[in-house]
């Protein structure tokens, strides 16, 4: 079996399995119980200045469930921890004492100003702690107060915060980022001028759930009122991949340690985020809607895959999907896919033809010499992809690269050389090849 | 010979009451969510195909998955009023589930007669009001039988604007859903609840009591109204042929299930210890289970062909024979065994000759038997049409109707399982009626 023994920014841990902060990581009995599951680390719940801040006392949460009530997606208006901050110190240095082989990263958020974080730093960090994680993402609440996601939508902000911690801390600095950004570069090189030691994200996605059908008003709320929370868990996995990837292959932030986060609930997440760039991954909901046991799949199933891709270790793994990522401009125009229906597995559902009809190119027969028949029309499939989604027969439709002759569809001959926008005839901004 | 066993109420009235429950209990919310996220959602699907209704199935499953229930319930009753008989009666194992795709590869359809009770359950509770009314029409149009075929007529040219008057022999409306169907299957006086919500619609008058034939011509009938819908069902009973066929102790399956179906605690239905039922369709099957529920304590059916010619599908004869049922094949009845009373029975082999046709071996064999029930099946009534039953092309006893199921008189439909080509289910009487009223419909239209 491989061994999952990784190390982030010098801290090595038994695994790459570190819960994000959150609810799951506000109490030495929450993360003591993760320990013993077997979880890597913890990044500790949100600490601020004291006095705590106050919760509501009304529901935290809503989700998105399947009908079979499998939460796909979850959000929350929590704000950062509300117990007092020599309550959390004590909890994290006893932890620290009892679990020295895991990492624990102190999340913080603080206000704009040198004193406080000049005034919390050394005092955190005297616990015995690995290291901090700035939360610049959380997008509800702390943001009307000047923290969060106000903090990590200013680069420079997150540049200057970043230096006032970096300034008082002697163990490494996190930054984690705002997905609720339309380019998650700015902010990423703002930390790495600002010092940070690595980035980490997502934090959540701005959202508002539903209404309630009854009463019309939003839902979940508080006495009848709502207030937009973070959006996390499976649905936001795809979001947090690409912010991902992007610093991975952007010169400027590539060198930077990635901790991943974002809708991690089974192995195959994992390898999506490392393959990406990430080295290090931090899980919240799947946690908090399963509990610590799912550790057991994330390490074994990451562990078996390492074996068959031999592969002997999750630094192997990471950033090796990234050279796959690049721009629109960049793809192979002469590349032609075309779909494959195998009539063997074809339980005559319809379905590809429908959406092929209706959303697509007509290129699925619904009929073949008078039989209920699905067949690509190769003179009309485009190689789009919707059939091989909606199609409910795993292995049914697959899509097969056209590698000689002529695409029946353009009529033009399949070529092996390559040729993208950049070099195409119709492109007014077009290079000369 | 010893002397006959029947009793009432062998069984204890909690034992009774347990063994008549719901055959199939509703899906609870999350049960039917999670079988409704099951469907594919297939284009042109195989199962609305196979409905006779041609109820739109993914499209109602579609609307349970969004809890739009009463959407549901109307995609469903708009195409097939008796959708909640329907859900409970239909075999769906030879219909819609049948041509499921999720046979394919798993052999475990969705469960679409269970999603269509559970979507239709809250019209009956609630009595919903799901259709309206056109403005009267002014053509007043008669409907002979109550049954399934006719109240679907009836519905459908009531919502249509027409007036209705049913004629119906029984008391009770519903045919065979009140008087025939297993008991099992239509718990709660279902079948009367259902009738209510279809007269709620309004426009429809019903005459209870009152028998074409006996009571009223089709002359008469048609002279007063402007088109007549004929819906009598099957008022005979095929006789098995036999001397003593009117001894004490052999009697008509259909009409011990009238009366059981009536009895409301069943304990007073006179149960024999040994029971010998003759036929091979779902009147067989019924009496044997329902007997076997009442307390019999051998319960034997004969049936002269082999299983795949039985008119029970094979889900229902493997409910028979695990309700504790013994299916004998291969057989055919020669002789009543009578002292006062029926004792028993005579069978002579049977077999297919080179020719496939049926033939004796000449071998023969006998059970005991304290009730012997028949169940050959059913036949138009001699007396419905009184003198004009030759103004009638018919076809082995039935009407002759076309595909719009007008009969060979100009103003007269029919439908149902009086009709030639029947395939005798609750689902393809109410399909006849809708198209008949359809039909009528425009015959009226096009008079104006
Ligand atoms: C025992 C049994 C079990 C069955 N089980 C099932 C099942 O599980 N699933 C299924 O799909 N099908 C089943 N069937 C078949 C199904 O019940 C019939 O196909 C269906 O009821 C036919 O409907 P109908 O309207 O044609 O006739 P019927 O239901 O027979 O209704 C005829 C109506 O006409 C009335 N009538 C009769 N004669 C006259 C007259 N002369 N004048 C005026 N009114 C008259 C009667 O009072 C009755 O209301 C079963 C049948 C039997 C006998
Ligand atoms: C209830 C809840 C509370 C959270 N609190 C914090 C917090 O205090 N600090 C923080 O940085 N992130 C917080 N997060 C964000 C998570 O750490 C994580 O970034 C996000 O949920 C995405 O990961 P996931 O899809 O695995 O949940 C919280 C998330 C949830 C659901």
């Amino acid at each position: 079996m491989a061994n999952l023994t990784s190390e982030f920014l010098g801290v090595t841990t038994p695994n790459p399995f570190w819960l994000a902060s959150a609810p799951a990581t506000d109490k030495a009995y929450n993360v003591n119980r993760a320990f013993e599951a077997g979880w890597g680390g913890a990044v500790w719940k949100t600490l601020g200045e004291d006095p705590p801040i106050v919760n509501v006392s009304g529901p935290r949460y809503g989700a998105i469930h399947s009908n079979e009530r499998r939460v796909i997606g979850f959000n929350n208006i929590e704000l950062i921890t509300d117990r007092p901050l020599q309550v959390n110190l004590d909890d994290i240095r006893q932890l620290k004492k009892d679990w020295p082989d895991r990492a624990i990263f102190v999340s913080v958020m603080f206000p704009m100003n040198e004193e406080t974080w000049a005034k919390y730093v050394p005092m955190i960090e005297d616990t015995g702690a690995d290291g901090f994680e700035l939360n610049f993402g959380c997008p509800h609440g702390m943001t009307e107060r000047g923290m969060g996601a106000a903090v990590g939508q200013v680069p420079e902000y997150i540049k200057l915060a970043t230096e006032w911690c970096k300034k008082y801390a002697k163990t490494p600095v996190i930054v984690k980022l705002t997905p609720n950004v339309t380019n998650i570069l700015p902010p990423a090189i703002a930390a790495r001028e600002g010092g940070a030691d690595a980035v980490s994200l997502i934090n959540t996605v701005n959202s508002i759930m539903r209404v309630n059908y009854d009463t019309l008003e939003m839902y979940p709320a508080t006495d009848g009122m709502g207030s937009h929370g973070g959006y996390c868990g499976q649905a936001v996995k795809p979001i947090a991949l690409h912010m991902v990837a992007e610093i991975a292959r952007t010169k400027q932030t590539a060198e930077m340690p990635i901790s991943g986060i974002g809708g991690i609930a089974d192995w195959r997440d994992a390898v999506d985020f490392l393959a990406l760039g990430a080295s290090n991954l931090q899980v919240c909901t799947a946690a908090m809607v399963y509990g610590f046991k799912i550790i057991d799949d994330l390490s074994d199933g990451l562990s078996n895959f390492l074996d068959d891709k031999g592969m002997s270790s999750v630094s192997e793994l990471v950033g090796k999907a990234v050279p796959s990522v690049t721009d629109w401009q960049y793809l192979n125009l002469n590349y032609v896919e075309k779909a494959v229906i195998d009539q063997d597995l074809c339980i005559k559902c319809g379905r590809c033809h429908i959406v092929c009809e209706d959303a697509s190119h007509q290129a699925i027969t619904k009929t073949v010499n008078g039989e209920r028949r699905f067949e690509i029309i190769d003179e009309e499939c485009i190689g789009c992809n919707l059939c091989t989604i909606v199609c409910p027969v795993d292995g049914c439709i697959t899509m097969q690269p056209m590698t000689e002759g002529v695409d029946p569809r353009t009529g033009i001959a399949i070529s092996k050389e390559k040729a993208d926008w950049t070099t195409h005839a119709n492109n007014p901004m077009r290079k000369e090849s | 010979m010893g002397k006959a066993d029947i009793q009432t109420g062998r069984l204890s009235p909690e034992e009774i009451s347990n063994n008549f429950s719901d055959m199939h209990p509703p899906l609870s919310r999350p049960e039917a969510l999670i079988e409704a996220d099951r469907c594919y959602f297939c284009y042109d699907a195989p199962c609305t195909t196979a409905c006779p209704t041609r109820i739109d199935i993914p499209g109602f499953i579609q609307k349970i998955r969004s809890d739009n229930l009463r959407g549901s319930a109307h995609t469903i009753l708009r195409e097939n009023i008796m959708g909640g008989m329907c859900a409970r009666v239909c075999p769906t194992e030879v219909l819609c589930e049948e041509a499921c795709v999720r046979n394919v590869h798993e052999d475990k359809p969705v469960n679409i007669g269970l999603l269509q009770r559970y979507a239709t359950d809250p019209v009956f509770e609630q009595n919903l009001n799901l259709f309206e009314r056109a403005a009267d029409t002014g053509k007043r149009i008669a409907v002979v039988g109550g049954g399934p075929a006719g109240l679907s007529c009836a519905h459908r040219l009531a919502t249509l604007g027409h007036q209705v008057v049913v004629f119906n022999r029984d008391r009770k409306l519903g045919g065979l859903n009140e008087y025939g169907i297993a008991a099992y299957k239509t718990v709660n006086d279902f079948a009367q609840q259902e009738v209510n919500w279809i007269l709620d619609i309004g426009g429809i008058e019903v005459r209870p009591n009152t028998s074409m034939g006996v009571d009223i011509t089709l002359e008469a009938i048609r002279e007063e109204y402007d088109a007549v819908f004929l819906a009598f069902g099957l008022g005979g009973v095929n006789k098995l042929g036999l001397a003593n066929e009117d001894a004490d102790g052999v009697l008509n399956a259909v009409d011990y299930i009238a009366t059981l179906r009536q009895s409301e605690n069943k304990d007073d239905l006179p149960v024999g210890r040994h029971v010998v039922v003759i036929g091979g369709g779902m009147t067989a099957i019924d009496i044997a289970v329902q007997s076997k529920r009442l307390g019999s304590e051998v319960v034997e059916i004969v049936y002269r062909r082999g299983p795949e010619q039985m008119g029970a599908s094979q889900y229902e004869r493997e409910y028979a024979q695990t309700s504790g049922v013994t299916i004998r094949h291969w057989a055919s009845p020669v002789k009543l065994l009578v002292s006062d009373r029926v004792t028993g029975i005579e069978f002579e082999r049977t077999e297919l000759d080179a020719n496939g046709k049926l033939q004796s071996t000449g071998d023969t064999w006998s059970l005991n038997a304290d009730i012997v029930f028949k169940a050959v099946g059913q036949a138009v009534a001699s007396d419905v049409f009184g003198d004009a039953a030759d103004s009638f092309e018919q076809k082995g006893g039935k009407l002759l109707v076309g595909d719009d199921r007008k009969t060979s008189l100009p103003d007269v439909w029919a439908g149902g399982d009086c009709i030639y080509g029947s395939d005798d289910l609750t689902v393809t009487a109410v399909q006849d009626g809708k198209v008949a009223a359809n039909s009528i419909n425009r015959y009226l239209r096009l008079q104006e």
